[in-house]
Formats: C-alpha cells, structure tokens, sequence
C-alpha cells in the first residue's frame, strides 16, 4: 500500500512538473499564425495580457496541485495512524475536532477572499486592455477597408472618396505599417469571423450587420489569417493574407490596383482571353476593362500579382492555378467553383492570360 | 391541522426501533406487489425508478462510445496535415454528432439517470412521484437518439456543429432534412431532461423519509435538486430555439433571415441563453458525486456544508448570467460585455469555495485511496487547469486571440471530462456494488484511472499551443506549412490512451459482473440511505424507510432510529412528508406499470419525425397523442382506503413522536 501512495505521489509530481514545463514552453515560440507573436500594438497589448494571466494562472495552478497532494498524504497518514489504533479502525469522524475545523473555516475563507481580490485584479486588468485595443489611435489617417465574408473567400474593397479610385480584390489585403487600419466588414452568406492573431483579436462578419475591427502593423511583413466561425464544407481554407509594407509600397500597390486589367500583349495572352470571355469563367468573375462584371467570384483584375490563390491555398504558380481551372473541386470539395474542360492550348492561353493580369 | 387534510392523512402504524419487527412476511407481500410482470410486456410497462434509470445509464454509457469513436475518427484525421481519411463532408458530420451525442445524448441523461436511481434511495422512498412520466422520458430520449443515428447512418447526419447556427443551419445554406433531424432531436431530449427534472424535483420536495429535514439533505440531492431547477429554467429555451430553427425551415417563418428583417444574432442568445447552463447542468451533479464519494473516503462529513449548498444555488443562479461570454466577438456594446466579464468571473468564487471545501476534507479525514476517490483526486487536478482557462475565456480581450479556436476545445474538455466525466467513472466505481451485489476490480480500476488521467492530458493539453498556434476549430484539416502537425500527433496518441482506458473500464465491469466479490448491503461504509438496503436493492428499496436523525445517517443511527412502517405492502404506498421539514403528511399510493408512456412516446415520436416532412404531422400526432393520454388518465380503481379511524389516530401520535425522538439540534 505505502509503495503505491509513493508511486502515486511521485506520477502526480511528474505528471504536474511536465505540464508546467510544457505549459510554458508552449506559451513561447513564434509561428506563423501565432497570438503570442505579436506583430502591431493590439496584438501586443493582447498578448501582455495572456502572459500575465498564464504565469498568474499557472502559479494559482501549481498551488492547488501541491495543497492537493498534501493534504491527500495528510489524510492518508492519518488513516495509517487510525488503523494502527485498533479502537478506531472504520469508525467514521461524524464531529470533526472543533479547534481544527475552526483554523479549516479560516483558511477557506481566506482562500475565498483572495480568489476574490485575484479576480478583480484580472477583471480591471481586463477592462483596460479593452480600451486600450478599442479606441481609435490616431483618428486621422486611418485606412479604411471594407470587408466581405463569402463560402469560402474575402472580398478586400479599398474606399476613397474619389469613386473612381476605389477598387476591389481578394484574399490579400495590403495594409502600410505604422497606420491603422479600421476594417467594416459584412458577410453575404453565413457567419465568418475574420483573424489575424499576429494583429489582433477576430471580430464576427454577420449578413445583416456590420461590424468594425482596428489594427495596425508596426513591421513589414505577411501575416496569415484564417476564418474562425465555422461557415460550412470549406472552413477550413478560408484563409487570407495581409501583407504589411512601407508606405510607398502600399501607394505604389494600391495605384497599380485602381487600374483597369492589362490588355493582352502576346497572342497567347490574346487567345487566353478570348478564351476567358467565352466560357464559364465570365459567369462569377470580373475582369476591370473587359465585359467579365460578375460579383459572384474573387475580383481577378489583378490576380496574377497576387501571392496565393484559392483563399490562401494555394501558392499562386502556374501548376497549381491550372490545377485549380480544371478541378477545384479535389482541392477544396464543396467550393462554389465548377469543374471547366478545356482543351491544352485554351488552357495554356488562359494561364498566360491570368498571370499577366498583374 | 385542519380537519379535511386530516381525512386524506394516511397512516404510519409504527415507529418501532428496528430490531422488534418481523420483517419476512411482509417482505414477501412487498416483493409481489413491486415486482415488475415477467416478459416483454413488462420490460415495455415498467415503471420502477431503478430500471427506468438504469436504461437511462446503460444507452446514454453506449452513446458515450459512440461519441467517443467518433472523437478517435477526428484524431485521426487529423494526426497529419492534409489527411484524407474522411471528407469534409463526412468531418462536419461527425464533429456535430459528437458534440450533439455527448452534450445532449451522453452527459444529461447519464447523469440524471444516476439521479433517478439513487434520489429516491437516498431520501428513502420507494419509487418516483410520477412513475409513468419518468418512462415517458426515456423513451422520448430514447426515439431522439435513435433518430440522431439513424441520420447519420443514412447520410443525413447534421453537419452544422453542436450549436447550428444560423443562418448556416437556415434554409438556404442547409437545404435537405439535416438540421432538421437535429433540431427534432433536441426538442426529444428536452422534452425528456425537462420531465426527468420535474420527477426529481418532486420526489425530493414531498417523499423524504420523517426528519430528513432540507438541512439534512444529503450533498449529492443538493445537486440534482440544483441541477434540476436550471433545467427546467434553461431547456424551454433552446427548445424554442430549435422549434424557431424548424419553423424557418419547414414554414418559412424568417425569425433568424436577415434579408426578412429576422436577426442571426437573436439565435445566438437564445441558444447560449440555455447553452452555458448547460455546462452546468453537466456540472452540478458531478459535483454532488465528488461531495458523496470524498465524505465515503475520508470518512468524515463534507467539509461545508452549507458552504457547498449555497455555492451550488448561487452556481445556478449566476450561470444564467454568462451566456454573452460566447459571443464576444459579434458586435455586442463593449460595456454590456464587460458585465458578461463580471459574470463569468464572478462564478469562479463559489466554484473555489467548493473546490477549497472539498481539499479541506481531504486535509482533516482518513484518506482512504480507493479508485473512486482517485477519479476524484483526478478531477480536482483537471478541472482546476480547465477552470483556470477558463479565465482567459470570460476576459473580453483574451477571448477574442483564442474564441473558436482549439484553446476553447482544450478548455472545455478540460471542464466537461475533468468536471464531468471524471467524477462520473468514480460514481460508476463507486455505486457499481449497490447495482450488481459485487465489487469491481480495484487493480483494473486504477490502471482505467491512471490510462485515463495520462491519456486525456496528452490529448487535451497540446490543444491550448495549437489554439494560441492560431489554429481554428472544426477545421477537417491544415496545410503542412502551419506547424501544428506534431501538436495533433501528440493528442491523436493521447486520444489512443483514452481508448484503452475505457476498454479496461469495460473489461472490468465485464468480469466483475460475474466473478467480482460479493458486496454486502454497505461495502464501503457509506453514510447515505442507499446503503440501507440490500445490493441489489429489492424493487421496492427498503421494507422499511429508515428515519434519519442526521445528515450522515448510516453513521448516526443506532439501533433505536425509528424506521417507516404501517405503508401498505398490498399497494405501492409511499409516504409524503413536508416540503421543509419533511413531516409525514399522507400515505400515497402510486402508478405500477403502465402501457401508455410508451404509446404517448410513439405519439410524440410520430409528430416529431414526421414533422420535418409536412406540417400535418402537427395536427395528426396531437390527436395521436390525446388518444395515448386517454389511455394514461384512464381511472382503474374505486377511491382508496386509508385505515380506519383508529390507525389514523395512532398515526398522529407518532408523528408527534418522530418529530421529538432521536434528532440532534440543527
């Protein structure tokens, strides 16, 4: 029996050691869509608050585990002892010793007390990281772009006050690092939840609401984000990017965005949108500059210039764009978009096409 | 007393110290009367609480392993990256029949099944109060589950995640009879909770045993009582719920249609509304286990009595004040949610208290090590960890990094297993000898434990780095490049673990059945009413319903404690007490086997599942259902008789005399 509390005192200990370790090492360590990686000041606001309440926790944690296997050996002692003493055996203590009780009540009740004052710790804590992420930064200046949920892709649509600088894309929204960036967002089907973690917390898209979400990136970089609100078959590839740059990158990007599609130069190109503008294609997607207006698909305007295809997917190469032509459906069964036939050279054109389109 | 209750009072002929009564005859008499009919008429008409629970146990333990292969299906699927073992399709199905089997078909009904069996043996009394309604409840249970699987085998399993939502669960974006089946499902095991809780309810309030007074009542009562009134409080909710979902379904109603001027939101409130009162109807009970099994094993009282019992009360009270905590990320006001904060915080306190008693029980008792107190000892460690993260979840900022992501998976199978399940397997350890006469094996038990304990950590603690990681839940799979492929090896190993644990479970309730030691009335000296009685108890529980003079009151009473006679061996007699004190007020017979809950379950049954094909099966499975009920209402027996004048007289005195005798000051 004694040999089995020890072997159970020491499983206990190692299996409380090993979580804590693992609880730590999992709380560090950057990844590329990642909470406790944070890239501007919400994330990092954000993530300050996780830490203190990991350690904080942790440390309640640890305390609880090392009262509980204390006073289960105490109470095992003591059931030692009372076998020992044969009068005792199995009687049970129906009125505990008074005195013992009484110092018991107290240390409930401090116990309960200071759980009290640790929540309201965590509750101001709490409160004033939500206003710090919530109210605007600098009010002036700030990006706006209005987002759209679909089954399974976004819609990034840049507003100006000029309408004919306002554009749209999908699947990748540049932003310039050091501006906010306020994000009024809309679904046209089922819930999304649009998430970013290296930039902020994820905010719902719900038909028939709009809601607001205020980030900004303090470094250059690609920050993938990932729907969090199950929304059907392909949840799980409704991802997109944010690509974070210089001020003059973003300018540069977003003039080259306003502008109608490339005309085709080579005779592939020509023949590949000639083969765009007579199949299917035409139905969903829209092509500035050409007839293809349909609202129903990603706005392909610009497509080759984009990193991923099939909401962050894909790498946006040319095998995997021509895999996706052909039979989307074995690279996410259940999206929207239907199997096209198309003979090699319409294909190939239509490739050449598509990535001149940057 | 007035004059007309005292013509309908029954009669207690005596209160005789134990020893002094023959009991054979009687017991003989009592065996014929309760004694369910042979045959597969009575298997249908049986109306004994024990039997009526132990259905309840054994389908919601068999859904637990269905719901438990289609976890292991998840985990394998998602053991590697891009893994094409099931479909998305197929995925979404079986995530929404997991959640849906272990929330609705598994945690409910198993834990107030243990309700329905050791309720009445514990406050020492012969049957539930309304014995018909108690079947009608498990079989309406029983037609839902049914119905949830005969979808999924048929292919039309719902797909839309154990909390629909809309408008994906709405008309235009789940064409087809999916939601539908699980929209009827719920309404089944509401229909079912709502009566279990409502027979629960009653039986505690008016069939005490003499001086089982509210502050005696034992801990684990304490809970189902709770527990009880939070369902009935919670499930009319998601019931409408689930019926508006059918009605914008099946008659186009647009309650939750935007484009109609309906609300996405709406649904959401509604559905948390009962959704995180739920968590603590799973809850409670287990803590009514902890409580039961921790006084068994220290052998001394709770520590706190009053302190656990007004935890639980204001836990059902403040967990209806939490529900917006899940849904900080819809364009709630920020100062509306903060409440919400305030709230689900705040039910950290009473939860500590509990666990703070319970550690101060073990501090000051005899620690006895058995593998019921060892599932508990696991569930302090567990749910703790699954409390704590909890914290991350009720603060509005942090929520938002880890909302709907594995984090929140992590979290709330840390609390649901930890907090539930746990507890559970030591209530199945610990009440095993009560059903079967033997003992279940100790050393199969703690390795069940110890498998258990190891494999659910390494199953569930990686989940809170893949969540932080940024991955989502209710993905089918993830790209390679993601990095969270050796995370979800780890928990689809832990998840293998957990697999043998529950199969040494089951191997040993298998060669325990048969070959386990004999038990006895009391093998583990327990203090409570259902260890009066022989193991297996008798159909009728005790010949006599001992008097209780404490809260313990095996371990108070002494050979003078009176006991209940002068109940009718002839009828099937319980005896009424009050509401507070639990004065004997009136002899009462009740219902035997009846027929007609089953009937008015296939009446319901017809009108449900025929419901989501056409509106007609409304108003042809009401009249269905009148004419079951005709059946059930139909009077049988002239009026009763209760004793004649004299038997009357001598029951007054005496329970004049059990008021006096043998109690301790409260």
């Amino acid at each position: 029996m004694s040999a089995s509390i020890k072997s159970l005192i020491k499983g206990w200990l190692s299996a409380s050691t090993a979580t804590l370790c693992l609880m730590l090492a999992g709380c560090t360590g950057p990844s590329t869509q990642s909470s406790v990686d944070p890239m501007g000041p919400q994330a990092r606001h954000l993530s300050r608050l996780w830490w203190f309440f990991c350690y904080s926790l942790s440390a309640i944690f640890v305390i609880v585990v090392i009262v509980l296997l204390l006073s289960t050996y105490k109470g095992w002692r003591e059931s030692r002892r009372a076998l020992e003493d044969e009068h005792d055996e199995e009687r049970p203590l129906i009125v505990p010793e008074p005195e013992r009780e009484r110092s018991m009540k107290r240390v409930v009740l401090g116990a309960t007390l200071l759980t009290g004052l640790m929540l309201f710790v965590y509750l101001i804590m709490s409160f004033i990281t939500g206003r710090a992420i919530s109210s605007p930064l600098h009010a002036e200046n700030v990006l706006t772009i209005e987002v759209k949920g679909h089954q399974w892709w976004w819609e990034a649509r840049y507003s100006d006050p000029t309408p004919s600088r306002i554009f749209t894309t999908a699947n990748e929204i540049h932003i310039p690092v050091g501006r906010p960036v306020m994000l009024k967002m809309t679904s046209t089907d089922v819930i999304h939840s649009f998430w970013v973690p290296n930039l902020m917390g994820k905010k719902d898209l719900i038909p028939g609401k709009d809601t607001t979400l205020m980030f900004q990136a303090d470094r250059p970089g690609v920050y993938r984000g990932q729907c969090a609100e199950y929304c059907g078959l392909q949840h799980a590839h409704m991802a997109f990017i944010v690509v974070a740059e210089s001020e003059e990158q973003f300018a540069a990007w977003r003039e080259a965005q306003i502008n109608p599609a490339l005309e085709p130069q080579s005779d592939s190109e020509k023949r590949g949108q000639q083969v765009f503008l007579s199949s299917p294609c035409i139905m969903c997607h829209t092509v500035r500059g050409t007839q293809a207006g349909s609202l129903i698909g990603p706005d392909l305007t610009h497509v080759g210039s984009r990193q991923t295809i099939a909401a962050a997917t894909l790498p946006n190469t040319r095998g995997h764009l021509s895999g996706w032509i052909v039979d989307s459906q074995s690279v996410k069964p259940g999206n929207r978009m239907p199997p096209n036939s198309l003979n090699p050279e319409d294909l190939q054109a239509l490739l050449d096409y598509l990535q001149s389109l940057k | 007393m007035s004059k007309t209750k005292e013509e309908n009072v029954g009669v207690v002929r005596e209160m005789r110290p134990r020893s002094e009564i023959d009991e054979s005859s009687e017991r003989q008499e009592l065996e014929r009367t309760w004694r369910a009919i042979p045959g597969l008429w009575g298997w249908l008409s049986n109306t004994n609480h024990k039997d009526i629970a132990m259905r309840y146990i054994v389908t919601a333990f068999i859904f637990f392993l269905l719901g438990g292969l289609e976890a292991a299906l998840m985990r394998l699927q998602l053991s590697k990256p891009e893994n094409t073992l099931l479909g998305p399709d197929l995925y979404n199905q079986i995530f929404t029949t997991h959640g849906t089997t272990m929330m609705f078909l598994f945690a409910v009904p198993i834990l107030e099944g243990i309700g329905l069996y050791f309720v009445p043996m514990m406050v020492g009394t012969r049957n539930v109060s309304f014995p018909r309604l108690n079947a009608f409840g498990y079989y309406c249970y029983l037609l839902g589950g049914l119905f949830l699987y005969a979808g999924f085998l048929l292919n039309v399993g719902p797909d839309t995640g154990w909390f629909s939502y809309v408008p994906l669960a709405g008309p235009e974006f789940s064409p087809g009879k999916r939601v539908d089946i699980w929209a009827q499902m719920i309404t089944f095991t509401e229909i079912s909770a709502l009566v279990g809780a409502v027979v629960i309810i009653t039986t505690i309030f008016k069939q005490r045993v003499p001086g089982m007074s509210l502050n005696r009542l034992p801990l684990f009562v304490w809970s189902e009582l709770v527990t009880s009134f939070m369902i009935i409080f919670a499930m009319p909710a998601v019931m409408m719920g689930s019926g508006m979902l059918a009605m914008d379904r099946l008659v186009s109603t647009h309650f939750f249609n935007p484009a109609e001027g309906g609300d996405a939101i709406l649904y959401q409130h509604i559905f948390w509304f009962f959704g995180h009162p739920e968590v603590y109807i799973i809850f409670i009970p287990a803590t009514g286990f902890v409580s039961t099994i921790i006084a068994t094993f220290t052998r001394r009282e709770t520590f706190g009595y009053l302190a656990l019992v007004l935890s639980l009360i204001a836990v059902g009270f403040i967990g209806f004040g939490l529900w917006v905590h899940h849904m900080f990320a819809t364009p709630l006001p920020q100062l509306g949610q903060s409440f919400f904060t305030g709230a689900s915080m705040m039910i950290a306190i009473p939860n500590g208290v509990q666990i703070f008693c319970w550690l101060a029980t073990l501090w000051g008792g005899k620690v006895n090590l058995k593998t019921p107190l060892l599932f508990v000892l696991g569930f302090v460690f567990i749910f703790v960890l699954g409390g704590l993260s909890g914290i991350v979840l009720a603060s509005v900022p942090t929520d938002l990094q880890v909302h709907d992501t594995y984090f929140v998976v992590a979290h709330f199978h840390y609390v649901l297993i930890g907090g539930a399940v746990f507890p559970l397997f030591g209530a199945l350890y610990y009440w095993f000898p009560k059903w079967t006469g033997r003992m279940m094996s100790e050393h199969l038990g703690k390795l069940n434990f110890w498998l258990l304990f190891a494999g659910f950590n390494l199953t569930f603690f990686p989940m809170h780095q893949l969540g932080l990681r940024g991955m989502p839940r209710r993905v089918y799979t993830y790209l390679p490049e993601m990095n969270w492929a050796s995370f979800n090896l780890v928990a689809t190993i832990g998840a293998g673990v957990m697999f043998l644990s529950v199969l040494t479970f089951l191997i040993n309730v298998w060669v325990s059945r048969r070959s386990g030691a004999v038990a006895g009335a009391n093998p583990w000296n327990a203090a409570t009413l259902e260890w009066a009685t022989e193991s297996p108890a008798p159909a009728y529980n005790f010949i006599h319903p001992p008097a209780v003079n404490g809260r313990y009151p095996l371990w108070t009473r002494t050979a003078e404690t009176p006991v209940v006679t002068g109940l009718s061996a002839e009828r099937r007699e319980v005896l009424l007490t009050s509401v507070v004190d639990a004065l004997p007020q009136q002899r009462h017979e009740l219902h035997g086997h009846s027929i007609w809950p089953l009937v008015t379950s296939f009446a319901v049954g017809v009108t449900l599942i025929f419901g989501i094909f056409t509106p007609w099966a409304y108003p042809v499975g009401s009249a269905l259902m009148l004419l079951a009920l005709y059946g059930w209402f139909w009077p049988k027996e002239g009026p009763k008789q209760y004793g004649t004048k004299e038997e009357q007289k001598l029951f007054f005195k005496h329970q004049t005399e059990l008021s006096l005798r043998g109690q301790d000051p409260i």
